[in-house]
């Protein structure tokens, strides 16, 4: 079998790491820590029923070993800073370092979230500032800067919707409209928040059936739930006939600003007849997707929201920053959904980014973005099957049904674009393409790299005609090959063994052959 | 400027694409709404923002500081910020894609194993986005486990978890949130008997942090065998570093455990990011909320890692699932792992125990003052709760402008307790910084 | 309990089977569409159903499938085994991979069903 010799491979020592509490020694220290000047009998203090019984099973390690330790595993990771990440939805572009030099200024690094706002008033300025960037970008009157994430962000924004109309009476409006391409946090976000969910019939072009639409939505409609461009990379072309409707229904209107990306700088979502919107920030602007978080997820709302968004809030009196953290000031506020303001570290990355670009910066960028995707539309479409022959806004959608013969799934093709060195592309999402690729290349990634890209995509079709094989069993050359899914399900291993109990929950401790 | 922007750049791609201008790719969008004024400053070099941020960061006062109040002021080697912002796991993404992300997978499983071990429990997850919707998550878990709607929450439990309760269950007819009274710093026993009482039967979960809100350590084993008794689960909510000296949540029985990591690796930050900590007994694994790692092994039988469970999550199961939960606090769990790697069992224990002593110290002079008392009795780990003579804002706003936070007067959250401060001591105050403390509180008159 | 034959068996659009004695399970065609089992949540014995209404859940690593109960009634037994060993479900679907036991409330209900020769028809024209 003949695996390609990849390009653009992570470089890096690539060796497999046993679990660190495998390479525990006992008595070995990493950290020392002083010694209390002043100290008492332990059981003094506190007694004897209230101490800790069992140590944790931690490892005993040095500095070194911790540091060779992660430094490796972070060899076995593919990351933004050294592939291609053409992943549909998650907006993968670069990471500016300077962001993270900013959120770790000591004086925002240490800022305590209840210190007298006289000793926070920088960072309660950056803060402000961040919101009325988000403000003029948006078109939304106000926003919460509190929703640690884009789900937590859509279940804040829902239960603003939710407020307003028990403040209006309306305790009918139960029901949130999501259509059938939204993304999972939608319906799930509702569900907590005990609404129904009623889903809307996509055409087989990507675009709300508004037939279907129409049929759904009466009186009992809370919200409608929409993502802009839609999860297919299209713009909704009907948007302000479903917003307008909606008004006439009382329902509000929510978007799910995941492709924001596609829409800053271009068209502002207030302008459309939304009434709620959460941002993801470490999408469009930039923040670390860091393994899976943290990330932030901000809500603006209509000025007639205003009222229930959640509490603390950071204003402006005269030249004094404010912050307003009681139902005090904001009765109708739907209260707090974490501990303290939000993610600041993140936002501060988030605001940093937005200085670095400016307006002609934010413009540029959603252009750009949307040029690249059309790109790599265009480059395809006689590689895959498109789901749309209209333009595509930042990312295009495919179906991979053409090119799958041999038993070879869009799965395999995914897999075996690891073996370039390109993370795959976001597969089986939207569920309505059966096959789905979705590619979204961003605006920060050079031509070279999207031919470069294009271009493996059809050598691997090749593939697929000559060595299927060589598709359907990669990748080959990653640090594991597939993985056994169904094991890891049906026989959880969850950490590494306690000292006492039986490895049912717990990982076996197994040495790891080194590879070249 | 982050995009490629050679002029040639776009001329040529667009030529590729086969349109004359951008706006034949835009066309379906509203002519009208298109490309309006932002009203935005221009962009700023890099040079330029470093200057403005780190004014405004200079801005912000740093007095000596003994406020804690759920965000903590530790000490992080070098060491932890420097793997943990290594390009490779800061920029990665996350791991759906297991054979290009077993650094972050290993990096989750080696998390979740300390987090259990440490907590004193089975298994943990991947973590949520801090201690307080870990507890909404761990109660959402408790009310669909039992089918009962009621929950108790002690008055001592940190306010902002509480109205996070408030607002995740607060408006649904379904719950009932009810508190138990903390007249003496730490839960009352008749009160929580009389609460168990009055909704007998239909009690889901009892919520019990340790050390709470005012630095006190609560009898855990007392309150588990009453909520166990009632049919009820037990919620723990701990502070991870205190588990270092104190009975962690498993060895008294607790079914769930939750708290935020934010002691062992992240900086105060105005708040965030912090990491939801959440672990459980084995039975409630698949009703676990958000992302778990699993190990298995891969085709040629070597050991590996992947995201697993996945069933229970909001991308497969949509409105059934578990939570809503996608993004989590993944980068600051890596913080959380090296650092407490750094540590070992013994670093906790003598950093806890350290914590310990100085707040002991620093309670025992300052109660010595005239007028000033330790509010409660009971034991308290590196918190406490102290009564001040005379106005408690002037007392703070003197001690301000001799350069000391003297912690957090409590009545913004309990108006009664309106002549106390809540005063944390951690090991980075040196036994000078006490005596400052003290001897500046002393001279107030 | 000895494996049901398909034959005796009548069938539901959602590709769960009964059989006579009220013993439900998942046809083969749905087991192979699922792939591997990986875990399944049956309800509690007592538990009363009405024909159509979400019964269980049946999860593979990348989907959860709900069991819908065929007909109305009160379950009575469930197949602890397929919890232990979920893999079960896809071996013998008429056999050990039985999922839970109903008490039929309403005989007549099953006429509304599909016998198994029906029901192939249904799998191999209908595109669900």
């Amino acid at each position: 079998m003949s695996a390609m010799p990849p390009k653009n491979r992570p470089v890096g020592v690539s060796r497999l790491e046993t679990l660190l509490i495998d390479q525990s020694v006992k008595g070995r220290r990493a950290m020392r820590v002083p010694e209390a000047p002043v100290a008492q009998p332990i059981d003094r203090l506190i007694p004897a029923k209230f101490l800790r019984q069992r140590k944790p099973r931690l490892p005993e390690v040095t500095e070194f070993q911790v540091v060779r330790h992660f430094t490796r595993l972070s060899t076995l990771n593919y990351s933004i800073d050294a592939n291609f990440y053409p992943l549909g939805s998650c907006t993968m572009k670069y990471n500016p370092k300077v962001n993270d030099a900013m959120a770790n200024l000591p004086g925002f690094r240490q800022a305590h979230p209840l210190a007298p706002e006289s000793t926070v008033q920088g960072l309660l300025e950056a803060m402000y500032n961040l919101e009325q960037w988000l403000v003029k970008m948006s078109g939304f009157a106000h926003f919460t800067l509190h929703p640690a994430a884009g789900a937590h962000g859509e279940f804040t924004g829902i239960l603003v919707a939710q407020a307003y109309h028990r403040a209006k009476g309306r305790l009918n409006k139960t029901k949130v409209i999501v259509p059938d391409s939204a993304h999972g946090t939608n319906p799930a976000s509702a569900a907590l928040a005990h609404l129904t969910v009623v889903t809307v019939k996509s055409q087989a072009n990507g675009h709300i059936d508004m037939a279907d639409f129409r049929a759904k939505l009466d009186d009992d409609v809370a919200l409608v739930m929409l993502t802009l461009p839609n999860t297919l990379g299209l713009f909704e072309e009907e948007i302000e006939a479903i917003t307008r409707e909606s008004h006439a229904k009382g329902a509000l209107v929510y978007l799910d600003g995941a492709n924001f990306n596609a829409l800053a700088g271009l068209i502002r979502p207030g302008d459309l007849g939304f009434d709620i919107c959460h941002i993801n920030l470490h999408k469009t602007f930039s923040t670390p997707h860091g393994g899976g978080g943290p990330g932030a997820g901000p809500v603006g709302v209509t000025k007639e929201l205003e009222p229930f968004l959640p509490v603390p809030r950071v204003v402006k009196d005269g030249d004094t920053y404010r912050v307003r953290d009681s139902k005090h000031h904001y009765p109708q506020s739907i209260g707090q959904l974490r501990s303290f303001f939000g993610n600041t570290g993140i936002l501060i990355r988030a605001y940093t980014y937005m200085l670095s670009l400016g307006e002609d910066g934010v413009k540029e960028m959603s252009r750009r973005a949307i040029i690249n995707a059309n790109y790599v539309r265009v480059r395809l479409k006689d590689v895959f099957h498109a789901v749309s022959n209209e333009p595509c806004m930042h990312e295009a959608v495919f179906s991979g049904t053409p090119i799958l013969e041999h038993g070879v799934k869009t799965l395999d093709l995914a897999k075996r674009l690891l073996d370039y060195g390109y993370y795959a592309p976001t597969i089986y999402f939207p569920l309505i393409v059966p096959e789905a690729l979705m590619i979204e290349p961003t605006e920060t990634e050079t031509p070279e790299t999207l031919e470069a890209f294009c271009a493996t995509v059809e050598e691997i079709v090749r593939e697929i005609k000559d060595n299927p094989a060589v598709v359907k069993e990669a990748p080959h050359t990653t640090p594991v090959r597939r993985l056994d899914e169904v094991k890891a399900a049906r026989e959880p291993m969850l950490r590494w063994t306690t000292a006492n109990e039986p490895a049912v929950y717990g990982g076996r401790s197994t040495e790891r052959a080194a590879r070249a | 400027m982050f995009q490629p922007n050679a002029p040639s750049d776009e001329k040529d791609l667009l030529k590729a694409i086969g349109v004359a201008s951008f706006d034949e790719l835009i066309r379906r969008l509203p002519a009208r709404h298109v490309n309006p004024g932002l009203g935005l400053a221009n962009e700023m070099p890099e040079v330029e923002i470093t200057r403005y941020l780190s004014e405004l960061a200079a801005k912000n006062a740093q007095p000596l500081s003994f406020l804690g109040a759920g965000a903590y002021d530790h000490f992080s080697p070098a060491a932890v910020g420097a793997l943990a912002l290594r390009g490779e796991f800061a920029t990665a993404y996350t791991p759906y894609q297991p054979e290009a992300s077993q650094g972050t997978l290993q990096v989750i499983f080696e998390f979740q194993s300390m987090v259990a071990e440490i907590f004193g429990m089975d298994i943990a997850n991947a973590s949520l986005y801090d201690g307080a919707s870990a507890l909404a998550e761990a109660a959402l878990v408790a009310f669909r486990h039992t089918d009962r709607p009621v929950l108790l929450v002690p008055d001592a439990l940190h306010p902002h978890y509480r109205r996070t309760l408030d607002t995740y269950f607060g408006s649904a007819a379904d719950f009932k949130i009810v508190t138990v009274a903390c007249p003496r710093g730490t839960i009352d026993a008749g009160d929580l008997a009389a609460k168990i009482n009055a909704n007998d039967g239909n009690v889901a979960g009892v919520v019990v942090q340790t050390p709470n809100f005012f630095g006190c350590l609560e009898d855990g084993a007392a309150i588990a065998s009453a909520a166990h008794a009632a049919g009820a689960l037990v919620i723990a909510v701990s502070n991870p570093l205190a588990l270092g000296v104190v009975a962690p949540p498993g060895e008294w029985d607790a079914d769930i455990a939750v708290g935020d990591g934010q002691p062992l690796g992240l900086p105060v930050s105005f708040g965030g990011p912090y990491v939801g900590l959440f672990a459980c007994k084995k039975e409630f694994m698949r009703k676990m909320p958000g992302r778990i790692c699993g190990q298995t092994v891969d085709v040629d039988g070597k050991t590996g890692y992947v995201l697993t469970l996945q069933a229970r999550e909001q991308h497969i199961r949509r409105e059934k699932a578990n939570s809503n939960i996608c993004t989590n606090q993944n980068l600051c769990a890596t913080h959380f792992t090296i650092h407490t790697a750094m540590l070992g069992p013994e670093g906790l224990r003598e950093l806890a125990e350290l914590n310990l002593q100085l707040a002991h110290y620093a309670a025992e002079q300052l109660s010595k003052l005239p007028g000033c008392k330790l509010s409660f009795e009971t034991p308290y780990f590196n918190e406490f709760v102290l009564e001040v003579p005379g106005d408690v804002d002037a007392v703070h706003k003197r001690l301000l402008d001799l350069g000391i936070l003297a912690g957090l007067p409590l009545k913004t959250f309990y108006p009664k307790l309106d002549r106390h401060l809540l005063i944390n001591v951690t090991e980075r105050k040196t036994k000078a910084d006490i005596d400052r403390l003290v001897s500046a509180v002393g001279s107030l008159k | 309990m000895s494996d049901k034959n398909p034959n005796d068996c009548r069938f539901t659009k959602s590709h769960e089977w009964v059989a006579v004695d009220g013993t439900v399970g998942l046809s083969d065609h749905a087991q192979k569409e699922i792939t591997d089992v990986v875990f399944v949540e049956l309800p509690k014995v007592g538990k009363e159903f009405k024909a159509g209404e979400a019964a269980a859940v049946v999860e593979s690593v990348k989907a959860a499938f709900d069991i819908y109960a065929p007909v109305s009634g009160k379950v009575t037994k469930v197949n602890n085994d397929v919890v232990k060993n979920p893999a079960l479900v896809n071996q013998s679907p008429y056999g050990t991979g039985w999922l839970f036991h109903i008490e039929k409330a309403n005989a007549a209900e099953e006429n509304a069903l599909m016998n198994h020769g029906d029901y192939q028809k249904f799998v191999s024209t209908d595109e669900h």
